[in-house]
């Protein structure tokens, strides 16, 4: 390769990266509310796959991608208040509960797409080349990069985002205090769906298609991105990067020889492992997570 | 819109006319008449278990009475917490209702932010605060966290949330226990600060001292019932102890003979760090024979509770020795201590005394489960537990007597029951008991001294372990106390008295 | 026993159908949106799964997985851990009972086929004790690191399968056939080419010894105890690390089972990619189960006759088969809400950190003493 070479590759992997980590910012940004309001959120998986089939399924009825995104984001903080819901006020395991979405969301998905295709278990999508580009992106990819300070002003520099932290943290104190230890971990779990529900949403726009489980781990990866981040926006935003890095790369070193591209696949887990176990430092979760509110 | 009580012509802060509250086996609040008076520092004392906690919590609107009625200036209270912090109850608690990494800014004024609707003006906050605390002398950095603060600055940090919110009848906890001598003083500093500033207060401790120093009346509650309510100037320490212990309780069984046995349990220069990291032994020595009763008494939090952890194999000490015999117990597992024949009676049943989904049976066993005949080999030999079970729960009467319900069923006093018999089965050279019968009514509490007497006639070094004074007194051969992690002085029970031992209690050394 | 009333037994088994009625309820609720006959398709699920031998042969068979994820997931459950990893596990244990079938040859038939199992159960092993020690060790909270390591043993598996070590040439991504002396016979007494294979008596045999293991021994005894109260059983001299490790390495090694039965009955070979679900439906059927190991019996059996009658539901009416996998997950999601429902709340408890697997709390599960 020569030095024109090289500096295409290194530009082929910064946009791809960039496309691979548009969904986990966002998805990542949605368990970030969710976590940091005390409320485990594994169901990010399911709400992701729901997202992205109720998004294509719209924008493909419509011929317009944005409902399609608007759609997946009602849907994903409406599955997210079903995990909420179960979650805070019937105290179910929080785990359990969003082991339950993400089994409806295979099943459901799949089964509405086959009553909506006749049969069929994935869609193309026409709708797709629609979408403008700004630049080598699609708009989503500035949406998601936009969505990291959002966040984080919503959380640290809004009323709410002090009372959604406190609840995280300590839910006796703010319950103490006069807030609504519930409705705040409520909402904050709804707006983490109606995050992870629009990062679901892109994945048919990125590949012009719904297949069925298309998500693939995705919505895990994104929580992991969230711990490797250490439970901040700007965490997520380094981590869900570097994934989709390792992501980029195994699409383009595929078929090249060298090193296997399952291994750049395991990278995102392996690394958040190494980040719960401590070994480069350790990552904090918040102090009441997964933890219901005993109100006696 | 503060329309006078009619049927209170005084207009009292605070009272609660025939206030009860019941919990599963314990009647923690019966029949309360409390009046405090508007301005006043108004002490509520007792000891643990006498319903002080529960009291708070019902006028706090966190729990809601069976039974009785408490205004509030005038105004009913009815288990609403947010109502009653708003008709101006400010609450200290015990263990600090504090976010740890929040500012003390963020903590004052959460659930109560300054600025418009949305936007959170910190800054606007942090100028709120330090405000606040000049005006009281409650100095601290706004944007200090709380985790970096000292406990004495994290209740300036509590007191001031309270302030922030304009409470002006203020409930603080046992405010003192976990505060240094300096910091205890700068407090009654702030307390008397903010009654000459029109506030009222209610302090509730187990410190007579405190009291004396500080407030202008008192209450005394002993299990669950006021027994007395004096005005300062009426009464005196001694007094107050005594109302406080009381001494209803009929005659119970007595030490008799003499203590002849080798020392089987000692302990010397033991040093170890609680999970804050502070020293919570301070070379700690003393020994205790066989056929003897060490009572050991202070004040709760004084390293209590680590010696007992570090005494069964829980806690690393930092350093010093255990010997149990002649042996050392130098990183020796739970499991060792167990097996040099150590027991304890633990301090909280519920958490390390039983497991309350394990049957009569198996909770009877537990810790023994290994051994024959109740294994054998692999294999557990459920008709031997059975067996063991019955004459257990025969001998230490078990009520129900069926070894196959599950603890969780049980009351308190049986569930202590359970823990009393599982530890005497093990037929223990030395014995832990830690608070062996709080909660426990009267009929319990004799059941469980003289199951101690009984095992110190069978030669065992029993280590009591209670802040009830006239148990230690009642039981011990000796009696030491421990201040601060340090034993400030062991005294044989003849010339041990409650004034001494008060005095040894608070630090005085001897 | 006493404690084992009719009583009892009554209140158990509503609590675990009345989450499955919910379940079937919503379900139906959801067909007829579709414009299609509940009642009809539930027939057809029911004819699917029991209404003839071949059919109650592929119910047997979708169920010896289940069993053995089932068990897996209860074991760890009553050590009060949440083990997710079942799929994993599985799926590194059925690539080791591949490798060891097709690389060992000259063995005599069942020595081979212990052999292989053997090696699954060992692969699978491994895979529960990574998030075991870290647990045990360095307290890590086994949830997410169980998560992961299923993607990490996809992706590992996946390139074992490709490398040209293991690899079947041509292609179809599988392994070599494993050596016909490691096959687990397929019950042919039944009829000929019956799916049900010899795998099933393993996963009974292992259920029951699971069963045996926590009423009977010293072992289960202490597994309990740690999962009921942790801080009780090490003031009473029981180890409560070494509990969590080994209980999550013999929960991943049962898991591992299942993909040996999945290998040496089903396949032949290990074939990528590999069944995907098993052990997540392990975690609805350890919770139908109520975590009890002989109730996992009856719970593999309804999930594995959902998942056999879809078939039949494909085939002739206009409902797509994925409505059982509605049904799991709608099933799933009431029973995490129902057993929280009829918890005792208790006054002054504290809570320590987050206890996903605190499940096994609520169980007395003393039915297997009867």
């Amino acid at each position: 390769m020569g030095d024109s070479g090289v500096a295409l590759f290194f530009m082929t992997l910064l946009v791809s990266t960039l496309r691979k980590a548009t969904p986990l910012i966002l998805a990542s940004l949605g368990g970030f509310f969710s976590e940091k309001s005390g409320v485990v959120n594994i169901a990010l998986e399911g709400i992701m796959l729901f997202g992205a089939f109720v998004g294509a399924v719209v924008a493909q009825t419509t011929q317009n991608p944005w409902l399609g995104v608007l759609a997946a984001a009602g849907v994903g903080g409406a599955v997210a208040a079903i995990h909420a819901t179960a979650s805070i006020w019937f105290r179910a395991n929080q785990i359990v509960s969003g082991l339950g979405v993400n089994l409806l969301a295979v099943g459901a998905t799949i089964f509405l797409c086959e009553v909506y295709t006749g049969g069929q278990r994935s869609f193309m999508l026409s709708v797709s080349e629609k979408l403008p580009r700004w630049g080598p992106f699609l708009p989503l990819v500035y949406i998601a990069l936009l969505m990291v300070p959002v966040v984080y002003l919503m959380v640290y520099r809004t009323r709410q985002g002090l009372r959604l932290r406190a609840v995280g943290e300590h839910p006796e104190a703010a319950r103490t205090m006069g807030v609504d230890v519930q409705m705040t971990r409520f909402w904050a779990v709804v707006i983490s769906g109606v995050l992870a529900g629009v990062a679901g949403s892109f994945l048919p726009f990125f590949a012009g298609s719904f297949a069925k489980n298309m998500t693939n781990g995705l919505g895990y990866i994104a929580l992991g991105a969230l711990i490797f981040g250490r439970w901040t926006p700007w965490g997520a935003l380094a981590a869900s990067l570097l994934f989709g890095s390792a992501d980029a790369l195994q699409e383009m070193l595929q078929g090249r020889g060298g090193v296997p591209s399952q291994f750049f696949q395991m990278v995102p887990y392996v690394l958040t492992m190494v980040a719960l176990a401590g070994i480069v430092g350790r990552a904090i979760p918040p102090r009441a997570l997964g933890i219901p509110l005993r109100k006696e | 819109m503060t329309e006078p009580s009619t049927t209170n012509p005084t207009a009292l802060a605070v009272e609660m006319r025939r206030v009860t509250k019941q919990f599963p086996g314990v009647l923690a609040n019966d029949c309360i008449n409390l009046q405090v008076a508007y301005g006043e520092i108004h002490a509520i004392i007792g000891e643990n278990g006498a319903g002080k906690s529960t009291l708070m919590s019902v006028l706090s609107g966190l729990l809601k009475a069976d039974e009785g009625e408490v205004l509030l200036k005038g105004h009913p209270v009815r288990g609403r917490p947010h109502l009653v912090s708003r008709r101006g109850l400010g609450m200290v608690y015990q263990h600090f209702m504090l976010v740890p990494n929040f500012t003390v800014a963020e903590n004052v004024i959460l659930g109560n932010e300054p600025g418009d609707r949305v936007h959170l003006d910190l800054r606007a906050a942090e100028e709120a605060v330090r405000r606040l605390g000049q005006d009281y002398g409650l100095n601290l950095d706004p944007a200090a966290r709380i985790e970096d603060l000292s406990v004495g600055e994290q209740q300036r940090v509590e007191i001031l949330k309270v302030l922030y919110r304009g409470s002006d009848v203020i409930v603080l906890d046992e405010p003192t226990q976990v505060l240094t001598l300096q910091e205890k003083n700068e407090l009654f500093e702030t307390l008397r600060c903010l009654v000459r500033d029109g506030r009222t207060i209610i302090f509730i401790t187990h410190h007579l001292e405190e009291v004396m120093a500080l407030s202008d009346r008192v209450t005394v509650l002993r299990r669950g019932r006021v027994v007395a309510s004096l005005a300062i100037q009426d009464t005196d320490i001694a007094t107050l102890a005594q109302l406080m212990v009381g001494r209803e309780i009929g005659p119970g069984e007595k030490r008799t003979g003499d203590v002849t046995g080798d020392v089987v349990l000692e302990v010397s220069d033991l040093t170890a760090v609680s999970e804050r990291g502070l020293q919570a032994l301070d070379g700690v020595s003393f020994g205790v024979r066989g056929g003897e009763i060490l009572g050991l008494a202070g004040v709760e939090g004084n390293g209590q509770r680590e010696l007992v952890e570090t005494l069964t194999g829980l806690r690393i000490p930092s350093g010093g020795e255990i010997r149990i015999g002649d042996q050392s117990t130098h990183g020796w597992s739970p499991r060792q201590f167990l097996e040099a024949g150590v027991a304890v009676i633990p301090e909280n049943r519920r958490v390390r005394g039983v497991v309350e989904p394990f049957t009569i049976a198996e909770n009877l066993v537990l810790g023994r489960h290994w051994k024959r005949p109740f294994s054998k080999g692999w294999v557990l030999d459920l008709g031997a537990m059975e067996a063991e079970a019955k004459s257990l729960i025969s001998d230490f009467g078990i009520v129900p007597p069926d070894p196959e319900i599950l603890v969780r069923t049980l009351s308190g006093g049986n569930q202590q029951r359970v823990v009393v018999a599982r530890e005497l089965a093990k037929k223990p050279v030395v014995l832990i008991a830690a608070h062996p019968t709080r909660g426990l009514d009267i009929a319990g509490r004799q059941f469980a001294h003289s199951c101690l007497l009984r095992e110190r006639s069978l030669g065992a070094a029993i280590l009591l372990v209670s802040s009830d004074l006239e148990e230690i007194l009642d039981l011990g051969d000796r009696i030491a106390v421990i201040f601060e992690g340090r034993i400030t002085g062991i005294l044989p029970r003849e010339e041990a008295s409650e004034g001494k031992l008060g005095l040894l209690m608070v630090g005085a050394r001897r | 026993m006493k404690d084992l009333s009719i009583r009892r037994i009554v209140r158990e088994l509503g609590q675990a159908l009345l989450p499955l009625a919910l379940a079937l309820a919503v379900g139906a609720v959801i067909i007829l949106a579709i414009g299609e006959n509940p009642l009809t398709v539930f027939g057809l699920m029911l004819r699917g799964s029991f209404g003839s031998l071949r059919r109650l042969s592929g119910t047997l068979q979708e169920a010896s997985p289940m069993i053995f994820t089932g068990v897996s997931v209860a074991l760890a459950f009553r050590a009060g851990l949440f083990n997710i990893g079942a799929e994993g596990q599985l799926l590194i244990g059925g690539f080791a009972a591949a490798w060891a079938g097709f690389a060992l040859t000259g063995l005599p038939g069942p020595l081979h086929v212990v052999f292989c199992v053997v090696a699954a159960a060992a692969a699978g092993l491994v895979w529960g004790l990574i998030p075991g020690i870290l647990k045990a060790r360095l307290g890590v909270h086994e949830v997410i690191n169980t998560i992961m390591l299923n993607y990490v043993a996809l992706s590992l598996t996946n390139f074992l399968v490709g490398h040209p070590y293991f690899k079947e040439p041509g292609q179809i991504p599988q392994t070599r056939d494993i050596a016909a002396s490691s096959v687990l016979p397929r019950f042919e007494f039944l009829y000929a080419h019956a799916k049900v294979n010899a795998g099933l008596w393993v996963a009974l045999a292992v259920m029951v010894a699971v069963g045996y293991l926590l009423a009977r021994t010293r072992y289960g005894f202490e597994i309990k105890a740690v999962g009921y109260n942790p801080e009780a059983s090490e003031a009473a001299g029981i180890s409560k690390s070494r509990v969590i490790w080994t209980t999550m390495g013999l929960s991943g090694a049962i898991a591992g089972l299942a993909g040996a039965e999945q290998v040496l009955g089903v396949f032949r070979c290990f074939v990528s990619p590999f069944p995907f679900g098993y052990g997540f439906v392990g975690i609805a059927v350890a919770l139908l189960a109520r975590n009890n190991p002989l109730a996992v019996l009856p719970a593999a059996l309804i999930f594995g006759a959902l998942t056999s009658g879809a078939q039949e539901v494909d085939v002739h009416s206009g409902t797509p088969r994925e409505i059982t996998v509605v049904l799991q997950g709608i099933f799933v999601l009431f029973i995490a809400c129902e057993f929280v429902l009829r918890r005792k709340r208790r006054v002054g408890e504290t809570e320590g950190g987050p206890k996903a697997g605190g499940k096994g709390r609520e169980e007395e599960g003393r039915g297997e003493d009867g």
